[in-house]
């Protein structure tokens, strides 16, 4: 089988998992910019991850034959203080040529706050003036009904965003519609202790269809899982589907959004 | 809007079956974890903690016989107001709702 990892955080992954990856048929990974577990301190510190995603990060993983693709923002844990997210957003453009840059991401919300509202607002004009795609973090547990809708919102209001060219991640059963509906693209997370497991992935995909979905593990360094995504084919193998559909699911759908970055491209060992 | 197509492999009826088989074991073990938690919470008398008082609202609706457990359970759980917050609480989330004021 062969797919793609639309969402990991490499950075905090060793190189056996980029092994393990490409042997369960990894074909490319894409990594959002996120929070490092702590709070970065000036722009400085971001303007050495953005190098590090954008520069390092693809050289360590061209060492296992894997294209890497990144996203780049400051993240919503980090938006409270405005003076430094907006140092750090007017750094974003001059890396958004660098080649393995696919868009703005992920942005969005963590406590619904009016702080990150305001720097998720912002990022949403850089990817606009900029032509970027936008992918969309949604808060965790008791947070993500509400975040889901304000994100919805922002979204719809800001007239020069495209549906189709934003991905909001981190959907589960009682947000996957309401983004579905607004002609957005959903990602479903798959954790072990929190956002979906594969069997509710695999729940949701047959409720909703299959339509603007991507799965991914959105692995980092808590706990998480760098082959979840290939564990969610296999619970759709035990249900009978067939490989076409594992493929549409899980390399063809992510394949459809990303591509409308043009420097997602994929070799010809991919290409079928 | 077109009709979903079948994710099912044709002749694929074996599988539907088998999600009892491979799914019942792990399934009552997550459930007897939930009232071994809500015994425990209960002996060391923290069980009026809002989280506890949440999780047994959302067992009702997981009793109650109708579809969309799941969703129904999650937005039992989530934060119902809808306007953005003046401040933040702090970084992390609970996992049930708490009300601000
Ligand atoms: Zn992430």
């Amino acid at each position: 089988m062969r797919y793609i990892e639309p969402h990991g955080h490499m950075v905090s992954r060793t190189t056996d998992d980029y092994e393990a990856m490409v042997l369960a048929g990894c074909q490319a990974v894409c990594e959002p910019a996120f929070w490092a577990g702590f709070d970065r301190t000036s722009a400085d510190g971001f303007r050495d991850y953005f190098r590090q995603i954008t520069e390092y990060e693809p050289a360590r993983a061209a060492k296992f034959l894997l294209p890497h693709f990144s996203w780049l923002c400051i993240n919503p844990k980090e938006a409270e203080d405005l003076a430094l997210a907006a140092d750090v957003v007017a750094l974003i453009p001059e890396f958004l040529a660098k080649p393995n840059v696919l868009g703005i991401g992920e942005i969005g919300l963590n406590r619904n706050t009016r702080n990150e509202l305001k720097v998720l607002e912002w990022h949403i004009d850089v990817a606009v003036k900029h032509d970027q795609l936008i992918l969309v973090h949604t808060p965790h547990l008791e947070d993500k009904l509400k975040g889901t809708q304000l994100i919805v919102d922002v979204l719809k209001s800001h007239p020069g965003v495209k549906p189709g060219r934003v991905i909001i991640d981190h959907v589960e059963e009682h947000t996957i519609t309401r983004v579905l509906d607004h002609g957005f693209w959903a990602g479903i997370t798959l954790y072990p202790d929190s956002k979906s497991s594969p069997p509710r992935a695999v729940d949701m995909v047959e409720i909703t269809g299959g339509e603007r979905l991507w799965l991914n593990s959105a692995c980092d360094w808590g706990v998480s899982d760098p082959l979840a995504v290939p564990k969610a084919a296999l619970e759709m193998r035990r249900r009978g589907y067939s490989a076409d559909w594992i493929d549409r699911m899980l390399y063809r759908n992510p394949l459809q959004f990303l591509s409308q970055c043009p420097k997602f491209r994929l070799g010809e060992a991919s290409a079928g | 809007m077109p009709p979903t197509p079948t994710p099912r492999a044709a002749g694929a009826g074996p599988a539907s079956a088998a999600l009892v088989d491979l799914g019942f074991v792990p399934t009552r073990a997550k459930l007897i974890e939930v009232a071994a938690f809500l015994d425990r919470v209960e002996r060391h008398g923290v069980a009026d903690d809002y989280r506890v008082e949440a999780l047994r609202n959302a067992v009702r609706l997981l009793a109650d016989g109708q579809p969309g457990r799941a969703q129904r359970i999650l937005e039992s759980l989530s934060d119902p107001t809808t306007v953005p917050d003046e401040v933040s609480t702090g970084k992390a989330a609970y996992g049930a709702y708490k009300s601000r004021t």
